[in-house]
């Protein structure tokens, strides 16, 4: 019988786990329905400003921690700069595809349509190219160092370019709601908590997967290292 | 004053060690040969000393000036010759050479341009297209290349590779025509004999530390060939 | 001033070479040439005016000429090891940047030059007017500025001609839609005065990433 695994990360995964279940609960049971809605669908279909507004924040708090990485690799040079923002990437991915997928889900009863370029969707859309395009250069090429290096350098002008690309794209018609506008975020009262909830749950659960993936990166490391090691005391 | 001073150079890829804490001195007007197997990092420090990759750790010294903070300076006085000419295929070689004396800086660029060309036997073809040059003639281009701008210091990466018995003997020739005598020169091979004829002094790199040093008119050709096979046989 | 000596020696150099063999001009110039022709036949069965699709259209084949343009200047470089010629000489690697990103935008626009007459009269658009061409080279400037930091980074990989394109685009989405806006909106006879904030925002997208590309062009080309 196989034992669980217990270190120092084992609670935060916990927690994670926790919240974004509770997350859910609050999300789609406890929450109140909205008020302005026409059909019963589209009354469900509010429920996903729950996931999809806090996964788009998380993305780009993903993206964000990319930059960083990216700006202290290229200055420090180490390593582990550059598993920070390879790994935030990834992660930052697939909270993005869950944005845009969840984006698409509300559209069809809210809207009437499964798609539209209006200026977040589009921003969101490539911003989330930038970052598969990072993904590709990073598989295309072999030397480690200049991996890191190239990655890092379009990891600076991608997330630079990203607000440009919002200002942009906002400039053009919308119909996306616009939750800055209005001062209560077009959020009643009682549908705070849950929305602050959620945020705060995908937050930690976006560390936890971060954690991870960065373990998995040093070990790969690790891994290198000893072969490299033993091959050369081999001396064959 | 030592031309090339070397201390404590390492270099990583990843974690590949290419090159261990290697120490190394060139005097002025010493020609010394690095020789070693594949893989040895022979390549790896003569890029590091021609500025073309940044070391791990360790310092470099080219003619007084330090690596780090007087890498244009470095640059200079250094000509740098490897198995690629590095001239461009399309230009013909008056108009490399025009080229590299403009970012050299080089004074009065006409008459030296004349002048490199007719050291390395190559006046005649001035206006012809490096694309049509032979390997052996792209090499002797290269030469020039890396004389124009007078530097003190000469590079020499495995400049034989892909060269013929009679090219090879050319590119000896141009050499000392050029008064390789007169410069520091380093140059890396992987072939003894030709490492042996020309140079001042040997030294052996292998698995990224150098292992043995000697004067050449401290050895003879067999004997260093033995040596050489028990250094790397190990 | 040695800086702006090498730089102009880079971009000299690169014209003779281009006036030799032609090459990236004449494939850039039958690609946008292609790419314009095909366009008319895709869309004239659904679109009424011509004049609708015709920025678009434009923009387009320029990028995608021009990523041919971007490619190969590298490339050049890399055969015979010449960037490692540039990286010998005591020459600022921002004036290999500049160098080479002034050289892509001169081919470039050569070949808009060109184009712009051609695809006028196929689209029956006037497209000779002072503001979109400055529109043109604004934009084409922006893309050189970023084209060149990545076809740098491409050229070291297999798959460069595909990879160049995958960086390339997300990052110059922001001119390119500026771009095609204020082409249609001149077209339509809209003053720059109505579009100034497409205007700023073509010309901030030139000067940041233009900025952001010198700055971080060092670490693209030395080990």
């Amino acid at each position: 019988m196989k034992t669980l695994r217990l270190d120092r990360t084992t609670t935060l995964n916990i927690a994670a786990a926790v919240a974004v279940v509770v997350a859910l609960y609050l999300a789609l049971v406890q929450a109140p329905a909205p008020a302005n809605v026409d059909t019963e669908a589209q009354s469900y279909a509010q429920r996903i400003i729950y996931f999809h507004v806090p996964h788009a924040w998380v993305g780009f708090l993903a993206f964000l921690v990319t930059f960083l990485g990216s700006v202290l690799y290229l200055w420090k040079g180490e390593r582990r700069w550059d598993i920070l923002a390879s790994s935030s990437v990834v992660v930052g991915i697939a909270f993005m595809t869950a944005t845009i997928i969840t984006g698409s889900i509300w559209a069809k009863p809210a809207w009437n349509t499964w798609w539209t370029w209006d200026p977040r969707l589009t921003t969101s859309t490539v911003t989330w190219l930038i970052y598969v395009s990072y993904l590709m250069l990073r598989s295309a090429l072999d030397d480690p160092a200049r991996r890191a290096r190239f990655a890092a350098v379009y990891g600076v002008v991608g997330f630079v370019s990203v607000p440009i690309t919002f200002f942009a794209i906002r400039w053009w018609r919308t119909i996306h709601p616009v939750l800055f506008d209005t001062s209560n975020m077009g959020l009643s009262p009682n549908m705070r908590f849950p929305f602050f909830f959620s945020l705060g749950a995908f937050t930690l659960l976006y560390f936890v997967i971060l954690i991870q993936r960065v373990r998995v990166e040093r070990l790969a490391d690790e891994v290198e290292r000893l072969k490299a090691a033993t091959l050369a005391s081999r001396r064959w | 004053m030592a031309a090339i001073e070397i201390r404590n150079l390492t270099k990583s890829f990843g974690s590949l060690l290419a090159l261990r804490d290697v120490d190394l001195t060139v005097t002025e007007g010493e020609f010394l040969t690095l020789v070693g197997p594949n893989g040895a990092g022979k390549t790896t420090l003569i890029r590091i000393v021609a500025t073309l990759s940044r070391p791990t750790s360790g310092e470099v010294w080219v003619d007084g000036w330090n690596l780090t903070d007087g890498a244009a300076e470095v640059r200079q006085c250094i000509g740098f010759i490897s198995h690629q000419p590095l001239l461009y295929g399309d230009l013909t070689a008056e108009e490399n050479l025009r080229f590299y004396s403009r970012m050299y800086g080089v004074p009065d660029p006409a008459n030296r341009i004349e002048e490199v060309l007719e050291q390395v036997g190559l006046l005649a073809r001035r206006r012809d297209a490096v694309r049509t040059f032979s390997r052996g003639m792209q090499q002797r281009l290269s030469i020039a290349r890396a004389i124009l701008h007078r530097p003190a210091v000469m590079l020499l990466d495995e400049p034989y590779t892909g060269l013929d018995q009679q090219a090879a003997a050319m590119l000896d020739e141009v050499m000392r025509a050029v008064g390789t005598a007169s410069l520091t020169v380093l140059m890396t091979t992987h072939d003894l004999h030709r490492g042996l004829v020309m140079s001042d002094r040997v030294a052996v790199l292998s698995a990224g530390r150098l292992v043995y040093q000697a004067l050449r008119a401290d050895l003879d050709e067999a004997s260093f060939r033995q040596v050489y096979r028990e250094i790397v046989a190990v | 001033m040695s800086f702006l000596r090498q730089i102009a020696a880079i971009i000299r150099k690169d014209i003779i070479a281009e006036l030799r063999t032609k090459e990236m001009f004449s494939s850039m110039f039958v690609f946008a040439l292609l790419a314009v022709v095909v366009f008319n036949f895709a869309f004239e069965l659904r679109v009424a005016d011509a004049a609708t699709i015709a920025p678009g259209v434009l923009w387009v084949s320029v990028t995608f000429a021009g990523m041919l343009g971007l490619n190969r200047s590298f490339v050049l470089e890399k055969d015979r090891g010449c960037l490692d010629g540039l990286l010998l000489a005591p020459v600022d690697r921002s004036a290999i940047y500049f160098g080479k990103m002034l050289g892509n935008f001169l081919f470039i626009t050569v070949v808009e030059a060109i184009i712009l007459p051609i695809f006028s009269a196929l689209f029956n658009v006037n497209l000779i007017q002072t503001w979109i061409l400055v529109v043109l080279l604004l934009g084409t400037l922006g893309f050189s500025g970023v084209g060149t930091l990545f076809s740098a980074m491409a050229v070291h990989t297999r798959a460069r001609e595909v990879l160049l394109p995958v960086l390339l685009f997300p990052v110059a989405v922001p001119a390119l839609i500026a771009a095609v806006k204020l082409t249609a909106g001149l077209l339509d006879g809209q003053t720059v005065a109505d579009m100034a904030n497409w205007m700023q925002l073509l010309v901030a997208f030139d000067v940041i990433l233009i900025a952001v590309s010198y700055m971080t062009f060092d670490y693209v080309v030395e080990d």
